[in-house]
């Protein structure tokens, strides 16, 4: 064995490769719970690679066909409703996962220096995961599809100007049909999946160059090398001691995950809409139109911000800058400290103010406007009539740019703690 | 040959610079006729045609839906009392006088139509395109004492006057868009194509 791998060695730089991503990287030794985000967004998405070849093979991408084989593949293929629950579950999986691993950048400043380029590429894959969620949403052409694809490439429409003729460029077509189908399934199973992948792997090239972070936001690499070891004070190989953790940590998401494909493959109406059960149907609209639920908080937004000028789209502005902004943060954040365990009262509450406001967006997205009833006469006749969840939403997207624009000024105005040498 | 240090770096990079214009200008023309493979294609574009509607059988308040170009096209025949309801939500609409340019020129008058009692307009929110239902009724018990019927767009809420003209206060910024039509006679009307009014 020791002396095929040399052979290929002498090749190809396989040890070094393994040794250099893995095998001897050093990591910080006190990754908590929030570090096995990581590791399962990467588990998830082999997942969804090899569940999604084999939903290919029986899925048709045509406008008459596209529901009916999916109807198909749910009934008659043997397992076949076992690996579309896989597949369909691993999508709401994949964004739980990665929203997990995006707060723990939050909480623990991971996106500070030196790892802005790290934050910003981990930012792109997760534009690029919205991206190959949106096109797959279209694929099983029920009538939520149709009608989320519908709302979405009319985003695009309010694009002053130019608009109109974006949207049929988009479409391939003066409505979404069977073209946009199409081209959607070329996006969803080639392009966008090899974005993600080397996308990923840029990430992890750039994560094992600049060292992980940790709870306590201190730079291991800064610290003397044990003499015994070789190795940074607080530092241990990645491998095994991570390698048997993380698999600690994929034994508990499978015994959830399963749980759901197995049980509530739907989760009410949230992971598989209830309106998607009924074919596409472009001449009758649903009576109320929600993405998915991890869309929702942008959705909210792009709702909440009402028409200037006889145009919708500062709504689709704000909600692109929604996402946006958080490529921005490694500058934002003036912070003496990255991790929030030293952080002072200030940064805390904004951190919890964002994540109100994130998951009530979320929350409002999913529901129509009219949730919570109107206003009546009261206070200003300006409100009168206008729906109370609207103005809700309005003040929670203030709050929710407030975070990240007042960022600079209360991070370094924050009473910060003393950062100790060593992790605890 | 050139000696060793005897370089000529500004060539070298006269040379790098120009293949990479050249280069680039080349990826760029051939990456339009991917990007022309987007554009609707000869049999999209003819399924858009015009399509004709057979309005004799309408009765008055009555709405019926056909396709054009995959889109919804409402006709529906107005009474005397939806056409008077108008000009009462005059100072309620966004754009009473119809100065958006969302629909033919014969149809920018007060009724948004070629002849007042039938009104033709897409089905399509100008939010973000949803297809409000048709609400005659006067007053229902979810859209409040002041709804002298009309639109209600169920996606975001949004509400437009039996004229398709918007309300204010709604996220959809314009009136519905009125596709161009004509009368081919007195109850056959021609979706898609507009020369001359009746």
């Amino acid at each position: 064995m020791q002396k095929f791998i040399a052979w290929i060695d002498d090749r190809f730089p396989l040890t070094k490769l393994w040794e250099e991503q893995w095998g001897k990287y050093v990591a910080p030794k006190n990754f908590n719970f929030w570090y096995y985000f990581g590791s399962l967004a990467a588990f998830v998405l082999v997942m969804q690679i090899v569940t999604g070849i084999f939903l290919a093979m029986t899925y048709k991408a045509d406008a008459t066909k596209a529901f009916e084989s999916i109807e198909y593949m749910m009934r008659d293929v043997s397992g076949g409703w076992f690996i579309r629950y896989m597949h369909s579950t691993g999508a709401s999986a994949f964004f739980i996962v990665v929203y997990l691993h995006m707060f723990r950048g939050l909480m623990y400043g991971s996106y500070r220096k030196p790892r802005e380029l790290l934050w910003i590429i981990g930012c792109l894959i997760y534009l690029a995961l919205m991206a190959e969620a949106f096109f797959g949403y279209l694929l099983p052409w029920g009538q939520m599809s149709y009608w989320g694809a519908q709302v979405i490439v009319n985003l695009f429409s309010t694009v002053p100007y130019v608009g109109e003729a974006l949207g049929t460029w988009i479409r391939g077509d003066y409505t979404i049909s069977d073209v946009t189908l199409n081209r959607f399934f070329a996006f969803h199973v080639a392009a966008v999946p090899l974005v993600i992948l080397i996308l990923v792997a840029v990430h992890l090239m750039a994560l094992h160059e600049v060292g992980s972070n940790n709870p306590d936001g201190i730079e291991i690499k800064k610290q003397p090398k044990d003499p015994k070891t070789g190795i940074y004070l607080d530092g241990i190989y990645s491998h095994p001691y991570y390698t048997i953790k993380d698999l600690v940590g994929v034994v508990f998401f499978l015994a959830i995950f399963f749980v759901v494909v197995f049980f509530l493959p739907d989760v009410g109406g949230y992971f598989l809409e209830s309106n998607n059960f009924i074919p596409a149907d472009p001449l009758k609209t649903p009576e109320h139109i929600a993405p998915v639920w991890y869309f929702t908080p942008y959705y909210a937004i792009l709702r909440a911000i009402p028409s200037f000028f006889a145009s919708q789209f500062w709504g689709v502005l704000a909600m692109g800058a929604s996402v946006l902004i958080f490529c921005f943060l490694p500058w934002l954040d003036r912070g003496a400290v990255k991790s929030i365990r030293y952080r002072g009262r200030l940064y805390k509450t904004w951190l919890a103010i964002f994540v109100f406001c994130f998951l009530l967006l979320g929350y409002l997205g999913t529901v129509p406007v009219t949730v919570w009833g109107q206003f009546h006469g009261g206070m200003a006749d300006v409100l009168d009539t206008q729906d109370r969840a609207t103005w809700v939403a309005r003040i929670l997207t203030l709050f929710y740019f407030l975070f990240f624009i007042l960022m600079p000024w209360y991070t370094a105005r924050d009473k910060t703690k003393p950062v100790p040498d060593r992790v605890r | 040959m050139a000696a060793e240090g005897s370089v000529n770096q500004g060539k070298r990079r006269f040379l790098l610079g120009a293949s990479i214009v050249w280069g680039g200008i080349g990826t760029v023309a051939a990456a339009v006729p991917f990007a022309w493979s987007f554009w609707p294609s000869e049999r999209a574009k003819a399924a858009g045609a015009p399509v004709e509607v057979d309005i004799s059988k309408l009765e008055p308040g009555q709405q019926i839906t056909v396709e054009w170009r995959g889109k919804v096209v409402w006709v529906i025949k107005r009474t005397p009392e939806m056409l008077a309801s108008l000009p009462k939500l005059d100072n309620r609409v966004v754009d009473p006088k119809s100065e958006v340019d969302h629909q033919p020129k014969n149809c920018k008058n007060e009724d948004r139509s070629i002849k007042p009692e039938i009104f033709v307009a897409v089905g399509i929110c100008t939010h973000l395109g949803c297809s409000p239902t048709y609400r005659p009724q006067v007053a229902p018990p979810d859209l409040g004492p002041e709804w002298l019927g009309g639109f209600f767009c169920p996606c975001h809420q949004s509400k437009f006057d039996l004229a398709g003209r918007v309300f204010k206060g709604v996220p959809a910024p314009t009136n519905l868009i009125v596709p161009p039509y004509k009368y081919l006679s007195d109850t056959r009307l021609r979706i898609g194509e507009e020369t001359g009014a009746t």
